[in-house]
């Protein structure tokens, strides 16, 4: 994600910003609306090469800001969560179509249903973010809630620097990674509720503490929708 | 031939507009649409998109070809991943000049348009894929768009750059 940031925050909103400064600078070619050089978003190259990679401590410390700024005036560790979440899910909106797009023509597909929609999450979605695909790809055995999915990540990169305090413990950062993935999800018409949960440090030497899955609940449309295209 | 592009976002609301005339074949890259059909256009990209309600969950390609047609009207569409849909209407001058909705009379004069130019025959491959490139360059420019922090779906996109961008394509394929 933060190769996310640096394409968005590079120099795009120049050119999207209505002009609301009143006089002087609006009235001139330069301003806040064109930059000085002249080079807006839409003269950089779409695709980048496979080694631009930003460095970890500064994502760190983004998101710890990140995560004191959600935390300001909340008052459960759901409403953090949720907090969180709202702020990935724009990340995934938007990184749909730029993952779409950097596909070669030839698999340039949306995906239709549940199926390919998971593994565009798992494989490309995830090489994007993290370098790397995600572990694993679970269907709910729990025969009352049939349509969830669970997408596992041993080691989430979001929380490489976080430690939560004991009293806090059953939150989990990767809310963040839980928006991005909703975003994907609503973008591509599957509505979905998307929630993070640590399911390691349960017992001693285990090989991931850190172990988090990422429960995804698709509205029951989506699963009407799924069963009618299986059909035709 | 004329054409009339529009982006449409997720909640069936227009985010872009534009309309222009081919470039091909001598054309000067003016449309010709009389100001009652420039109305009507938009009244028939919006009733297409049913169509593409339809046409989206069995194709998953981002490019579906012409998917409507309303009287001498043909509409293409293109599928963006999040739902956006690229429509545009492309009206072809050859056959005969008066279609339902009257437009394009003007543009009749110039005899240099023949059964080969793009667009005059609207499913011909060719045609296809002229369409396909200036989608897939729009494509290109509307994912920069939206890679703007500031920029949120289904916002209206105002950039002049983009809408050059989008001139620039017109003028290279149609």
């Amino acid at each position: 994600m933060s190769k996310v940031a640096a394409n968005g925050g590079g120099g795009g909103n120049k050119d999207q910003i209505p002009v609301v400064v009143g006089g002087s600078s609006s009235s001139s070619g330069g301003g806040l609306r064109y930059p000085s050089n002249g080079k807006t978003i839409y003269h950089r190259p779409i695709n980048r090469s496979k080694t631009t990679e930003l460095s970890q401590a500064s994502f760190a410390y983004l998101f710890s800001e990140m995560v004191s700024y959600a935390q300001r005036r909340v008052t459960g560790i759901q409403e953090l969560e949720k907090r969180l979440n709202l702020q990935g899910h724009p990340i995934g909106l938007k990184l749909l179509d730029l993952l779409l797009i950097r596909e070669p023509p030839r698999s340039q597909t949306r995906p239709l249903n549940i199926i390919t929609l998971l593994h565009f999450l798992k494989n490309n979605l995830w090489t994007h973010l993290f370098g790397r695909q995600a572990d694993k790809l679970e269907k709910s055995l729990n025969s009352e809630v049939p349509d969830q999915y669970m997408i596992y990540d041993n080691e989430p990169l979001v929380n490489a620097y976080v430690s939560v305090p004991r009293e806090m413990n059953s939150l989990n950062c990767a809310a963040f990674v839980a928006g991005i993935i909703e975003g994907v999800c609503d973008g591509a018409c599957f509505p979905a509720t998307v929630t993070a949960h640590s399911v390691g440090g349960k017992e001693e030497g285990e090989m991931w503490p850190e172990k988090t899955v990422f429960v995804i609940a698709f509205q029951p449309e989506v699963l009407e929708r799924e069963s009618l295209i299986g059909k035709g | 031939m004329s054409y009339y592009f529009a982006i449409i976002g997720t909640q069936d609301n227009p985010l872009f507009e534009y309309e222009f005339g081919t470039s091909k074949q001598g054309g000067d890259g003016q449309p010709r649409f009389t100001e009652q059909a420039r109305h009507l256009n938009q009244f028939i990209l919006h009733s297409s998109l049913d169509i593409v309600e339809e046409v989206q969950w069995t194709n998953g390609q981002l490019y579906l070809k012409v998917i409507d047609k309303f009287f001498n009207n043909y509409i293409s569409c293109f599928m963006t991943g999040s739902n956006t849909k690229f429509l545009l209407l492309h009206q072809p001058t050859a056959g005969p000049a008066s279609s339902a909705t009257g437009a394009t009379t003007t543009s009749s004069s110039s005899s240099s348009r023949n059964s080969t130019s793009v667009g005059a025959n609207p499913t011909s491959p060719q045609t296809e894929e002229a369409i396909k490139n200036f989608f897939t360059e729009v494509y290109e420019n509307y994912t920069k768009a939206i890679m703007s922090p500031f920029y949120k779906v289904n916002m209206e996109i105002r950039s002049p750059i983009f809408r050059q961008r989008v001139a620039a394509a017109g003028r290279k394929y149609l």
